[in-house]
């Protein structure tokens, strides 16, 4: 220890004798902080705007999409349908087709479901025979209109909004569902 | 040549200091009785690290972690890159291998008292490495992009977005998106390939760097206690009394049980094959039903057998506080007793982690709660359930088959487990109440009054009424006369009619 004090206290000396006061050192160990401080905010805000750009929740995600003519489906059935997703990558693959139940119920009135369970949004399945919904993962279980019919799910099916126009039914979508954001 | 080699390594050694390294290092003392086979664990966990690395860095010089293409990558690897299919097999073995032994080591440190004064942090860095293998487990499931992937990523959203408030902003942020796509996987592959592993290389430094300094945990003894005036002194005494460097005396049954780790990987792996790929990840093949990996099966059972209006709740404080409680056990309980026959408490707590565990995961292997999608087309009745029927009851069992009853109700064996067997139904509930059941459902059985015509229920609640075992009869409404007297009766009646001339 004391080798030490007596080696800072030598170089001390050199600095002092080549003509750096101790103001100065304290100046430049402060220009040093300063300099790096703006280096490190403008090396961090581009960063972390760079990362947690993906907390943006609001943008151009959703848009109409049309699912296909009327005729494709009839009044009171459940059809499986499909629509390649708004916002996508060329590099999705697959992942961008996004399956949804549509029911005619009659008319131009539609009821367009999200394939995910509102448990934990496994895919639902539907049953003709005894007009349910049913999923695989936990066994809940939705009616025909998407209501709550049994098991661990918090709430009915989620709905996506829908238009008729040009013959064509359209559905909202592009995003996935969840509790505290539905379709 | 001899005297040069010799004189090139001294120089080496003098330049780059191996020899004090290894002193510092693999030569340092450890007390005799931590030679044990109880204290492998860690060192076998780290040989599964390092086994990962090196296979993991192999398969990234093929996989493409794009959504569009990473199942072909896959795909080629089991099937035409050389060797391919066992590096993929050896990956994902020793990532069991390693969650495993993980534990092991885990359970081996808290019932030895490893944890306590002076070696909190030891225990800390160490409930991290925990966390982030586990991380490394999650995410590298999700780089196997297949549906269960995919859907294991939904379950996770779905989690995520249960969050109040942030909910929805949580869940971009872990796709990378408004729905599960390329940047999804892209994200995830920057996770389990630089951020975490590189989090797990500085804390297995800072937690060996803690080993080093503050000494391996000297085998507990009953009623020797730890007290922070007295523990260090006693620990230096004890290495200068009774200690070995590590290597060569204490590291052999390391080496041993090393090796036989990386034999047991190599033998799984090549008996085994390598998991997956499973299915396309294409939502929108939606007859899937997805299936964490092994070590999460236990979570699948929780999230399903939870009661529906505390989950979420428990899904977003239970993990915290579980985390919590590990990060805090060595400030509950820092000094005193090591040894596990003096601390009653930790053994059982310990004991029932382990079977509460196991029964879960056991129940995620067959998961008894979901419905099997497929029954009412292909499983079968046995005939005994229906010889000797009616047209009418008959027609019930055909009712029961193609409104799907049986993907959750069982029928001698066959059907779902979601709902109560009924081979014996007609020996609980007398006719009313099954018509009761069926047409307004409760609990977790749908209401089929809107799907089912009413000579429907009525074949179906026919056939429910013959569901009862020879030594049984059926459950009868106990306001109305027993159904066996009046039969008697009508019996009687009839035979004396008979009889009566006409």
């Amino acid at each position: 220890m004391a080798e030490r004090t007596l080696e800072i206290t030598t170089v001390e000396k050199v600095k002092t004798a080549k003509g750096m006061s101790p103001s100065r050192r304290s100046f430049l160990l402060k220009l040093g902080f300063f300099l790096n401080g703006i280096a490190a905010v403008s090396v961090s805000v581009p960063v972390l705007g760079y990362l947690l750009s993906s907390f943006r929740t609001t943008g151009p995600f959703k848009s109409w999409i049309a699912l296909g003519q009327l005729e494709s489906f009839p009044e009171n059935q459940t059809r499986l349908a499909k629509f390649r997703n708004p916002y996508t990558h060329t590099w999705d693959g697959p992942t961008a087709e996004i399956p949804c139940w549509v029911r005619r119920v009659e008319g131009d009135k539609f009821q367009i479901f999200a394939i995910n369970c509102t448990h934990l949004g496994c895919p639902v399945r539907w049953f003709q025979e005894s007009h349910l919904f049913m999923c695989p993962c936990h066994g809940g279980a939705f009616y025909e209109d998407g209501s709550h019919a049994s098991g661990p799910p918090p709430r009915g099916l989620y709905e996506y909004d829908y238009k008729v126009e040009d013959g064509q039914l359209w559905v909202y979508g592009g995003q996935l569902p969840t509790l505290n954001q539905p379709a | 040549m001899i005297e040069r080699l010799r004189k090139i390594a001294l120089w080496i050694d003098d330049r780059v200091y191996i020899s004090k390294l290894f002193a510092a290092t693999a030569g340092h003392t450890v007390p005799r009785t931590s030679g044990s086979w109880f204290y492998v664990f860690g060192s076998a966990t780290l040989l599964c690290f390092m086994i990962q690395i090196v296979t993991g860095i192999c398969l990234a010089l093929v996989y493409v972690p794009s959504a569009s293409e990473a199942y072909s990558s896959l795909e080629y690897l089991n099937y035409q890159q050389q060797f391919g299919w066992f590096l993929r097999a050896m990956h994902n073995w020793g990532s069991d291998f390693m969650v495993a032994i993980m534990l092991l080591h885990l359970i081996q440190v808290f019932l030895f008292g490893a944890f306590k004064y002076p070696r909190e942090m030891t225990w800390i860095s160490g409930v991290v490495l925990l966390l982030c293998t586990l991380g490394m487990a999650f995410t590298g499931q999700v780089l196997r992009f297949d549906q269960d992937a995919y859907w294991g990523l939904g379950i996770g959203a779905a989690m995520a977005g249960r969050v109040p408030l942030m909910g929805p902003a949580i869940v971009h942020m872990m796709l990378g998106g408004p729905i599960i796509a390329g940047e999804t996987l892209s994200r995830f592959f920057t996770l389990h390939v630089f951020v975490i592993p590189g989090t797990i290389i500085a804390i297995v430094s800072l937690h060996l760097r803690l080993v080093l300094s503050k000494g391996i945990n000297d085998y507990p003894v009953p009623g020797k206690l730890v007290e922070k005036e007295t523990y260090l002194e006693e620990y230096e005494a004890e290495l200068k009394r009774d200690g070995v460097p590590f290597f060569p005396k204490a590291i052999s049954k390391d080496l041993v049980f090393c090796g036989l780790v990386l034999l047991g990987i190599v033998f799984c792996a090549a008996y085994f094959g390598p998991k997956g790929p499973s299915g396309i990840a294409n939502p929108t093949h939606i007859n899937t039903a997805p299936k964490p990996d092994f070590f999460f099966l236990w979570l699948y059972a929780v999230l399903s057998l939870m009661p529906d209006y505390l989950e979420t709740v428990l899904i977003l404080t239970v993990p915290f506080i579980v985390i919590g409680i590990l990060f805090a056990i060595p400030f509950i309980s820092n000094t005193g007793e090591k040894s596990p026959r003096r601390r009653p408490l930790a053994v059982l707590g310990v004991l029932f982690l382990l079977i509460a565990i196991g029964t879960f995961n056991y129940l995620g292997t067959f998961a008894p709660w979901s419905p099997k999608m497929e029954a009412w087309a292909s499983a079968s009745m046995p005939d005994n359930f229906l010889k000797g029927r009616s047209p009418l009851e008959r027609q019930g069992a055909l009712v029961f088959h193609s409104k799907q009853c049986i993907n959750c109700h069982s029928i001698g064996g066959a059907g779902g487990l979601r709902g109560p067997s009924l081979d014996r139904v007609a020996a609980r509930l007398t006719a009313d109440q099954l018509v009761r059941q069926v047409i307004q459902g409760s609990g977790n059985m749908p209401a089929y009054g809107k799907n089912l015509k009413p000579s429907e229920v009525a074949a179906v609640v026919a056939f429910m009424r013959t569901l009862h075992s020879p030594s049984e009869s059926p459950a009868r409404d106990s306001a109305q006369p027993a159904q066996p007297a009046a039969e008697k009766t009508q019996a009687k009646a009839l035979a004396q009619a008979e009889r009566t001339p006409q």
